[in-house]
């Protein structure tokens, strides 16, 4: 079976599987870091995503194979340390997690929207953020934590 | 104090011996029926462990599926045990009788447990005074608790808790503490951020798919479209030959009332188990005795028919048909709701170990660790003694994860292979397995009389969950559970005449609850019904309910206050509109308002302003968490496409045709909470009913037309 060097959150896992598998299954089964989730399967949900170069994609539709070898893959636990990431912070204060399930896949995909704009304006919020699916129904929280956490950018 | 105190603090791997109280012998209510405080019972048990080294530690009886329970639960012991939930550690209760019904549902947790985890909390305070006043030598009455500590009035003197407990624990648990008067809270009703929010942003929060046991295999079961059908033959080779796939076996699918065939894939990781079931070939034999109408378009053609003819009288006051038949100004109509898949995000999951010496482990995201217990102990045959339960989180669930077939085809897979194996269902198997809401017909009757509403009856027409599920419907009779949420004494509508009556339809489709259950089909067909006969009244929707509601000073008060916020009474410009609702659930009364605007690509939703009287709560900022969820689901209820189906199978796979609400749908949302002493309501399901037909209302107001038919075209 292939073997893979994956850098994520800047730390080599020698990961040993099918080239096939999508990056989701590598991180949450062989990286075991658990706080990146599995939804839909299929780019529906927003649930699975992680930044690869910065970039926020879906890992459930990412391949090993398709993973440049110097690929840097940052996942929730990635943008914690060492203490609390100011989106991370802005979402306690604004209490915005429900069962909190699809909580990292929001927290990554505004993260990197903060990271390109300092400043979004609702219309760039709602672009962001529209792939990150929230059943408990909490992206009016969302939306305002992104606001503070700009401010405290 | 009961003797098995020790063991207890033994089995929870805590260290020292210490006081260990709770309350019990509350009846074994399930989401059945509805709980009442008056049949709850005192006895001793375990939610309030104390240990000699100082650690305290909270038991949360009822599983957090996002509603909050992991703070609102051990806020009631809390706030009578004078300790702040910073200074404690919070655990989940693991099933077993002593806790009581442990089932998350029916909104059900805060107000079935308020006195009897208040007294809880209260009878260890007294004990640990009493102890702290028998060390000092003085009087118990000279003596109060507070942030953990006993202090001696007039001085310096306090000791912890902890070094007490030792003595506490040998004094008769009192009976009748003395309860703080709700005006003394420092907990209850107050803001206080969510202990567990700081995990759930950071990834480190453990919910039922993140469960990594050693020498866990993993499994994906394959599912019969037709949902009913046994398996004709199993062509495995190819699925065999993906790397890292262990096995094919047959399994089952236990649901709780009927048993079906599956196949599960048993592989080394996730990506191997579904790769390997994507390469299995299963040549399902057609079970049509089974179906019974099980296509969507039979199950709503038997409910029209159903329609034309009388139900079954829940309740009657007056002569509804006598009045009905002579009646000048009478209206009818039929309203509709779809069948509604609950989707949440973490898809069904268990992990189970059926160990070889017969003893069984589960994690799992489940509702009721109580009803799993017993569930896993008879469906393997082993005591409940040997069955240990381990609540994760849950990724959401809105009662589907009350329903645990998911967990008995994890203790099939574990008991035939003999390891440790983690289901997982896929959001595919999760939307076209069901079980679903039930989709349901209101056959709505008025009749007005000098402009006054006069008789009123819905016919509430569909499949029973009770009796599908539990088998617990006998022939020719309500279903009390839903006939109740429709009675006049719920509704408060002084109607002179006013009837509820019920007609079964039976369908093969799986249903069961679905948040806020049959409230969320019904809400639509009364409230919408109401704005109907106030406009042939020509009353305005508000007065003509405040009319009608002039014996129920808290649904009126919810009115005003709604009125109120969203400036009901000032004129809204061309092309805008607003609708009302109101509807009481789970003790609970929630009352909406909706307001739309003609877009050029039809009707948007723009603001909602939500009012809700639940009593007395825990943590208004919850409160309105919970409603804003609730508005968002009421609204993916009323606008998006509900569950179908066609050649007797699901149509809907994922969320590209099953669609949830997304964040650029979201309207404005405000949400303000009746203050009052009264008896605590529920929280996390009565902000759903009224949004459909305030929507609903709204449209008509915008339009001049009348749908009655969810989804409406938003
Ligand atoms: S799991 Fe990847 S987008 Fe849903
Ligand atoms: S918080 Fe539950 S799905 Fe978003």
């Amino acid at each position: 079976m292939p073997v893979f060097n994956l850098n994520i959150n800047n730390k080599v896992y020698k990961i040993t599987a099918e080239a096939d598998m999508p990056l989701v299954w590598a991180i949450r089964d062989l990286a075991n870091l658990k706080g990146t989730k599995f939804g839909c399967g299929m780019a529906q949900c927003g649930a699975c995503t992680v930044h690869l170069d910065g970039q926020p994609i879906r890992s459930c539709q990412m391949p090993l194979s398709a993973l440049s070898k110097k690929a840097k893959i940052t996942t929730i636990e990635g943008i914690a340390e060492p203490t609390l990431h100011a989106v991370q912070k802005a979402w306690i204060e604004e209490q915005v997690p429900q069962c909190g399930y699809c909580q990292s896949g929001q927290i990554m995909s505004a993260v990197a929207l903060l990271k390109t704009n300092k400043n979004p304006n609702d219309e760039e919020i709602l672009a962001a953020m529209e792939g990150n699916l929230c059943r408990c129904g909490t992206y009016q929280r969302i939306n305002q934590a992104i606001k503070n956490a700009s401010k405290m950018l | 104090m009961k003797n098995n105190r020790r063991e207890f603090i033994k089995n929870l791997g805590l260290t020292g011996i210490g006081l260990s109280i709770g309350i019990d012998g509350f009846s074994k209510n399930v989401a059945l029926k509805k709980l009442t405080a008056a049949t709850l019972a005192l006895e001793i048990n375990p939610f309030i462990i104390i240990e000699n080294t100082g650690k305290i530690t909270l038991v949360n009886s009822r599983p957090d599926m996002g509603q909050g329970s992991t703070q609102a639960v051990p806020s009631l012991l809390a706030e009578e045990l004078e300790v702040s939930l910073d200074q404690v550690s919070i655990i989940q209760s693991d099933g077993r009788s002593k806790y009581g019904s442990q089932q998350s549902g029916g909104s059900s947790s805060v107000r079935g447990l308020w006195m009897p985890l208040r007294q809880a909390g209260a009878a260890a305070k007294e004990m640990l005074i009493k102890a702290a006043a028998e060390k000092w030598g003085v009087n118990a009455a000279d003596c109060y608790a507070e942030a953990g500590k006993i202090f001696l009035k007039g001085s310096q003197k306090s000791v912890t808790y902890g070094e007490v407990a030792d003595l506490a624990s040998t004094y008769q648990v009192p009976k009748n503490p003395k309860l703080k008067d709700p005006k003394d809270f420092k907990i209850i009703g107050k803001y206080n951020k969510r202990l567990d929010v700081p995990d759930r942003v950071s990834g480190k929060a453990i919910y039922g798919i993140d469960a990594e046991i050693p020498g866990m295999v993993y499994a994906k079961v394959v599912h019969s479209p037709r949902i009913h059908d046994s398996i004709a033959s199993i062509d495995d080779a190819t699925a065999r030959k993906v790397v890292g796939v262990l096995d094919v076996i047959k399994i089952e699918r236990a649901m709780p009332h009927t048993k079906v065939d599956a196949v599960a894939v048993i592989a080394q990781n996730q990506w191997a188990a579904l790769k390997g079931a994507k390469a299995l070939t299963v040549n399902w034999k057609s079970e049509s005795g089974k179906y019974l109408n099980q296509n969507t378009s039979e199950y709503f053609e038997a409910a029209y028919t159903a329609a034309k003819k009388p139900g079954i009288r829940a309740e009657e006051k007056g002569d509804f048909d006598a009045h009905f038949e002579s009646a000048g100004t009478k209206l009818e109509a039929i309203y509709e709701t779809p069948f509604l898949a609950h989707a949440a995000i973490e898809s069904e999951n268990a992990t189970v170990h059926v160990k070889d010496d017969g003893s069984v482990e589960v994690w799992a995201p489940i509702q009721g660790p109580d009803g799993a217990l017993s569930q896993v102990a008879q469906y393997l045959g082993v005591p409940e003694e040997k069955v240990k339960i381990n609540v994760t989180l849950l990724g959401g669930s809105f009662g589907r994860k009350a329903y645990m077939d998911f967990l008995n085809e994890a203790c099939d897979i574990s008991r035939k292979i003999k390891k440790p194996v983690k289901v997982l269902w896929t959001k595919e198997d999760d939307i076209a397995q069901g079980p679903y809401r039930p989709a349901m017909l209101s056959r709505m009757q008025g009749v007005i009389e000098n402009g006054r509403a006069k008789a009123f009856h819905h016919q509430a027409i569909g499949e029973s969950i009770a009796g599908q599920v539990f088998n617990g419907l006998r022939p020719n009779t309500a279903d009390d559970w839903l006939s109740g949420e429709l009675s006049q004494e719920n509704h408060q509508y002084n109607f002179e005449v006013n009837k509820v009556s019920y007609s079964r339809v039976k369908t093969s489709i799986p249903v069961v609850w679905w948040r806020s259950v049959y409230a969320s089909n019904f809400g639509w067909g009364q409230e919408c019904f109401i704005d109907e006969m106030a406009h042939e009244a020509k009353k305005d929707p508000l007065e003509f309910r405040l009319g009608l509601l002039k014996n129920a000073p808290r649904f009126t008060k919810v009115l005003n206050l709604l009125a109120e916020k969203a400036d009901y009474k000032t004129p809204l410009p061309a092309g805008k509109a607003k609708g009302i609702a109101v509807f009481r659930s789970f003790d609970s009364i929630s009352a909406a308002c909706v307001f739309v605007s003609k877009t050029d690509n039809g009707i948007k939703i723009d603001k909602v302003v939500s009012v809700i009287d639940c009593g007395m709560f825990v943590n208004p900022d919850n409160v309105k968490a919970q409603t804003e969820g609730n508005i968002i689901m009421g609204i993916q209820a009323a606008t998006k496409g509900g569950i179908t189906f066609e050649n007797n199978q699901c149509v809907q796979s994922n969320y590209h045709d099953y669609q949830v609400l997304r964040n650029s749908e979201t309207p404005k949302m405000e949400i303000h909470i009746v203050e009052n002493y009264e008896r605590p309501g529920g929280v996390g399901e009565p902000g759903l009913p009224p949004i459909a037909p305030a929507l609903g209302n709204a449209i008509f107001n915008l339009t001049g037309k009348r749908e009655r038919k969810l989804p409406l075209g938003v």
